[in-house]
């Protein structure tokens, strides 16, 4: 087994572990921290596939952002005393074969398929490229994004503010 | 040596696994955490689709994009539980049932 397929291994084995902590765990903090390390073996599966800028941006917005807003809301929306902030588990069995089919569904597309793979190029930069890529041929969808982002905090504040008149 | 169809299958295995938080979870906010799962498996597979095909980088471009969506998903929806939780003092999803004619 050479280096990268050992690395490549390692990464998937860390995102799919966390992965199933998230799910089974009973703590809520639990889920949590396994979470931060599923989006780091994302992160890592990324550098793997030659996406640094990608892999990059995972770590700022998902661990920096979306990881520290979840852990607000659990916070928020138990009570502080209570400790032990349990998250219930319902309909396992018919959840778990629902998703157990669907993993051997997928799995057995991606391996049938016949994929229409080119040879992949050694790895370059590509942030660059990304940068002139979203400024020209993309910059529509790119300014849809940022009023979307926009739009979506203000709403979400307007959501949770308290009226002072109700 | 190391393929596309390891990556689709770790993408699925992650895949299955949001799907199946998202089924059995009570509390709302970790059914987002397993919507996140969803989503990271969606990027996995766009990425390693830009990297084994067409030799362009509009995968990487579209994950980022999911990437702009999910950040925004999230604040809404965190917004909604913590209104939910106010009305109801409650973060599990079966008893936000006010609307059930």
């Amino acid at each position: 087994m050479t280096v990268g397929a050992f690395v490549f291994y390692l990464f998937a084995l860390v995102t799919v572990g966390s992965a199933a902590v998230v799910v089974l765990a009973r703590s809520l903090i639990y889920c949590a921290f396994a979470l931060l390390f599923t989006f780091f073996g994302v992160a890592g599966l990324y550098v793997m596939l030659g996406a640094d800028f990608l892999a990059a941006t995972q770590l700022l917005v998902y661990v920096g952002g979306i990881l520290v807003l979840l852990l607000f809301g659990v916070m928020l929306t138990h009570k502080l005393y209570d400790l032990d902030l349990r998250s219930e588990v319902t309909q396992f069995w018919p959840g778990l074969a629902m998703a157990g089919g669907l993993f051997l569904v997928l799995t057995a597309t991606a391996v049938k398929a016949e994929w229409m793979t080119a040879s992949p190029r050694p790895p370059a930069p590509t942030t660059e490229a990304i940068g002139q890529l979203f400024l020209g041929q993309f910059l529509l969808p790119f300014e849809a994004a940022s009023i979307l982002l926009l739009v979506a905090l203000m709403g979400a504040a307007m959501i949770v503010r308290r009226k002072k008149d109700a | 040596m190391i393929g596309l169809t390891h990556y689709l299958v770790v993408s699925a295995a992650l895949f299955s696994l949001g799907v199946l938080g998202v089924l059995t979870r009570r509390n709302a906010v970790n059914v987002l955490m397993g919507i996140e799962l969803i989503l990271n498996s969606a990027n996995i597979n766009l990425v390693a689709f830009s990297r084994f095909g067409a030799g362009n980088l509009n995968g990487q471009l579209f994950a980022v994009f999911v990437i702009v969506i999910a950040a925004a998903e999230v604040a809404v929806a965190l917004a909604i539980v913590l209104t939910l939780y106010r009305l109801r003092r409650t973060p599990n999803l079966d008893e936000a049932d006010i609307l059930k004619g």
